[in-house]
């Protein structure tokens, strides 16, 4: 929280923040002529992670945490030129702009981008989360003019519930099946490895068994110092020995033929979609865990009353909802139409 | 009440019937009584709360929810009482969930008077999915594909007994069913039965395909557009649909029509001259679906659209089961006996005259002229049998018509396809499009496509938005659809002065152009005459 003081200077005069907007390929910073995660290939991009729908390839000029860029290097190949960018450290971008990388909670080197220009600050918080993460650096609200914020679960019926709860679920489906395996769908980046940190975490020590894409990101995130204990692969391993053990593939796989090499699956997807019976009903999922990278509502809604900005913008999600409770709490507030977002899965 | 919302929630999860049947089994096998009664008059949609509706429970919530917040979080979960159920604000200090029993007793003794406090206090001692389950008790409408037949085929397989039975003893009881279980437990006689109307099996048709068959060997008769009914007469007259659901309060016309025992099997229609002319005496679907799912039947409506049954079997009659002779010997027992009935009420399924599958074409391309859905052929040597047989009867549907329209507007569905716009509206051109001419709604439809398409349109629909009205999204008309339609009637409801009936997306046309579309006056000419 920041004092009274640092706040009416920062709303003084005539603050739009217009240099910030939206442009053909994401959100356009203009003096620096650098875009925010693009979604076509640029001469420069501040990057906020990993996720496909964030980072890109191809272009010329890559601004990111170290993490991110270890990830885009191992998805894309490497980029031509590339700056890491430490969290709380700020490079001096052209046209008199600054970025300053802070954490966002949500996965390894997201971060929220805090740019400075003439006397003016805006955040863009990337996909956030607030709750404790073992993978990842927590959020950290940092004061601003204008906060441009995601809304992924941006209505009041998202509530994610604590993860021990969900963790605890799956543990007992597990145990009530010794002669099935439990197959969770979860996202390659960031998703797989929380939910092996938070097995870990409740105290699981048996081998996590991974379907072939996942295990290269479970790799890199070892490799940047987050343990994951014993993980082995499915296609190393007989149907037979699979049975009572927890089995990790992308969302896609959860109903592919892949899944017929597995003794009877018990199907499970964790997303905070899954909050939403039907949504769990169209994925064919009988255990549907609510987990999420992405702040609730609660989180969405309490983060803005903390960070208070003069000003709410809101870029991806269901911003109708968002926008609607800032008004309840005479807080200005817009919605960005920004392309090239998608949030089907998480 | 936990035990009850934890089996909902897996019945939501789980597809399988054979899934679902042990599901509801192991719940009642392990739930004491009369909460499992309760249970299964929930899920079998038995129970009745006047004061505790759709509209009351949509209140409490705006009081507690912004009303917009509210209608938004409504539009994307796409069932009220779930929304309820996940936006309620949870209680200070969390109260002691009730027994099933306990909440019933609560919830029937709400009044319009006391509703308002008395059902957010039993909302307040459960969490999400306990709500979740009260709500869905309260108002019906669980939508986890439980029927009636299919809870007492779990009822059968939990305590081991046979289902022909549990129909049997099913009749006449109520909820709770103590009298059934304390039979089904071994700890009572059968409730007394005798003469209970009870439910047996349909025997249903294959899609004829490319089968070619020898008509030497079978029966034609038209196939008519009304529901398939069972009517059963014991020591009363009751009405079973396709799937065993009791329908009798909806007719009660037909209720007093029977007085030997039998069970006849047959098409439900409404008077009329629609289907089949004068001659054919029916009226279109249109006229039956008014009378479906109503719980109270007005004067008026007994008036203007009369029931009746067009007999086509004759399953059990006194003492006989006639169910393993040949389907002839069947027919001439059905023909006698149909001969001294009330003609307002039961009528006969005309046999249709064809020798060879090359006249059955021309007849059945016929039966749009007479406005009937198509035609069936019997085996003449079949035994009645339960489910669906192979190679013994088979439904020959008219093709159905087509038409090019434009993609107007799209609404998120219900249920399983919340969150996808499934719901489309489209539109034919009133004129020239190239001198000017608008596009008018013509028809609505949410089936016809994959799940792939689905997605497709989907993605279309978000990509492709113009405007928004609430829930509802104008698409900018580029996309053509060809639609497939049984038939076309004028309507005053509707700008274009035509209705549909069971439009549906036949082809997703990409590679049409949109002023390729149809003109309205296209779809006048392919009108029905309807009186």
């Amino acid at each position: 929280m920041r004092d009274k003081g640092s706040q009416a200077a920062l709303v003084s005069g005539p603050r739009d923040c217009s240099w910030v907007r939206p442009g053909a390929s994401g959100l356009w910073v203009a003096p620096a002529d650098c875009w925010i995660d693009p979604h076509d290939p640029v001469e420069r991009a501040l990057v906020t992670h990993g996720h496909g729908d964030h980072a890109r390839g191809g272009h010329q000029q890559v601004f990111a945490t170290p993490e991110t860029l270890a990830i885009m290097a191992l998805r894309y190949g490497a980029a031509r030129d590339t700056v890491a960018v430490r969290y709380g450290d700020t490079v001096e971008l052209a046209g008199g702009v600054s970025a300053t990388f802070l954490p966002a909670g949500h996965v390894l080197g997201s971060a929220q981008i805090l740019l400075r220009y003439a006397g003016e600050r805006v955040i863009v918080t990337g996909d956030y989360k607030r709750r404790a993460d073992p993978t990842c650096a927590p959020f950290v609200p940092a004061a601003c003019d204008v906060l441009i914020t995601e809304a992924t679960f941006g209505l009041p019926v998202f509530i994610h519930p604590p993860i021990e709860e969900e963790i605890a679920r799956l543990l007992e489906t597990r145990a009530r099946n010794p002669d099935r395996c439990v197959l969770v769908g979860a996202y390659a980046l960031g998703k797989a490895q929380r939910l092996i940190a938070e097995l870990r975490r409740a105290g699981y020590g048996e081998a996590i068994y991974l379907h072939g894409a996942l295990v290269q990101m479970c790799r890199l995130y070892e490799e940047q110092g987050v343990p994951l204990g014993p993980i082995a692969l499915v296609m190393d391993t007989t149907k037979e020995a699979l049975k009572g053990q927890i089995v990790l593939c992308p969302p896609a796989a959860l109903n592919d033929r892949w899944a017929r090499r597995l003794p009877d699956p018990i199907t499970a997807l964790a997303s905070g979609w899954m909050r939403v019976r039907q949504r769990a009903r169209q994925r064919n999922v009988e255990l549907p865990l609510v987990i999420s990278d992405h702040a609730d509502w609660t989180e969405l809604t309490q983060t803005i009353a903390e960070v208070d900005p003069a000003e709410t913008w809101i870029t991806h999600g269901r911003e109708d909802g968002l926008l609607r409770w800032c008004e309840l709490q005479q807080r200005p507030a817009r919605a960005l139409a920004l392309a090239g977002m998608f949030d089907e899965d998480d | 009440m936990e035990a009850f919302a934890e089996l909902l929630d897996a019945l939501t999860y789980t597809r399988s019937r054979n899934g679902k049947l042990a599901l509801i089994a192991a719940y009642l096998q392990r739930t004491p009584d009369p909460d499992r009664g309760w249970a299964l008059a929930g899920l079998t949609n038995s129970l009745d709360f006047p004061a505790v509706k759709s509209a009351v429970i949509r209140q409490l919530a705006v009081e507690r929810v912004d009303p917009v917040l509210f209608a938004l979080s409504r539009d994307y979960v796409g069932d009220t009482a779930e929304t309820v159920s996940l936006l309620w604000p949870a209680p200070p200090l969390p109260g002691t969930p009730p027994t099933v029993a306990e909440a019933v007793a609560l919830l029937s003794a709400m009044t319009r008077a006391t509703v308002y406090g008395a059902l957010p206090a039993l909302l307040d001692r459960l969490d999400a999915n306990g709500r979740y389950a009260l709500l869905k008790l309260a108002t019906g409408a669980m939508r986890n594909g439980v029927s009636t037949r299919l809870a007492k085929i779990a009822f059968a397989q939990a305590f081991d007994v046979p289902v022909t039975d549990v129909e049997e003893y099913w009749h006449g009881q109520h909820p709770p069913y103590a009298a059934l279980f304390d039979w089904a437990t071994g700890r009572a006689p059968p409730p007394h039965a005798a003469g209970a109307p009870q439910f047996r099996p349909f025997m249903l048709a294959h899609p004829i395909g490319d089968t070619a068959v020898d008509l030497d060997l079978y029966a034609v008769e038209w196939k008519w557009d009304g529901i398939r009914a069972q009517i059963v007469h014991g020591d009363e007259t009751r009405i079973y649909s396709r799937s065993g659901d009791d329908i009798s309060h909806s007719f009660p016309e037909l209720l007093g029509a029977l007085d030997t025992p039998v069970v006849l099997d047959g098409e439900l229609l409404v008077r009329g001259a629609f289907q089949g002319g004068e001659e054919g005496g029916a009226a279109s679907f249109n006229a039956l679906q008014q009378r479906l799912n109503r719980k109270t039947v007005s004067r008026k409506m007994l008036e203007e659209s009369s029931a009746f049954v067009r007999l086509f079997d004759l399953l059990l009659i006194g003492d006989e089961d006639l169910r393993p002779l040949p389907w002839h010997a069947r027919r001439a027992r059905l023909e006698q006996f149909a001969a001294g009935l009330d003609p307002a009420r039961f009528d006969l399924s005309a046999i249709v005259p064809a020798t060879s599958m090359e006249a059955l074409a021309a007849i059945r391309d016929q039966a749009r002229d007479q406005a009937i859905e198509g035609v069936m052929l019997k085996r003449r040597d079949s035994p009645y049998l339960a489910g669906r047989p192979m190679g013994l009867w088979y439904k020959w549907k008219r093709d159905p018509l087509l038409v090019d329209c434009v993609l107007m507007y799209a609404q998120r569905g219900n249920g399983r396809r919340s969150s996808y716009y499934s719901d489309f509206t489209f539109g034919c051109w009133n004129g020239d499009p190239d001198a000017g001419a608008e596009l008018l709604p013509v028809g609505k439809s949410y089936s016809g496509f994959t799940d792939a398409e689905l997605k497709w349109l989907d993605h279309h629909v978000r990509t492709h938005t113009v405007n928004r009205f609430g829930p509802v999204r104008e698409t900018d008309r580029s996309l053509v659809l060809e639609i497939a339609f049984d038939s076309i009637h004028a309507s005053k409801r509707h700008k274009s002065g035509l209705a549909m009936r069971f439009p549906r997306i036949h082809r997703i046309r990409a590679d049409k152009l949109p002023r390729e579309a149809d003109r309205i006056e296209t779809l006048r000419a392919l009108v029905a005459a309807e009186p």
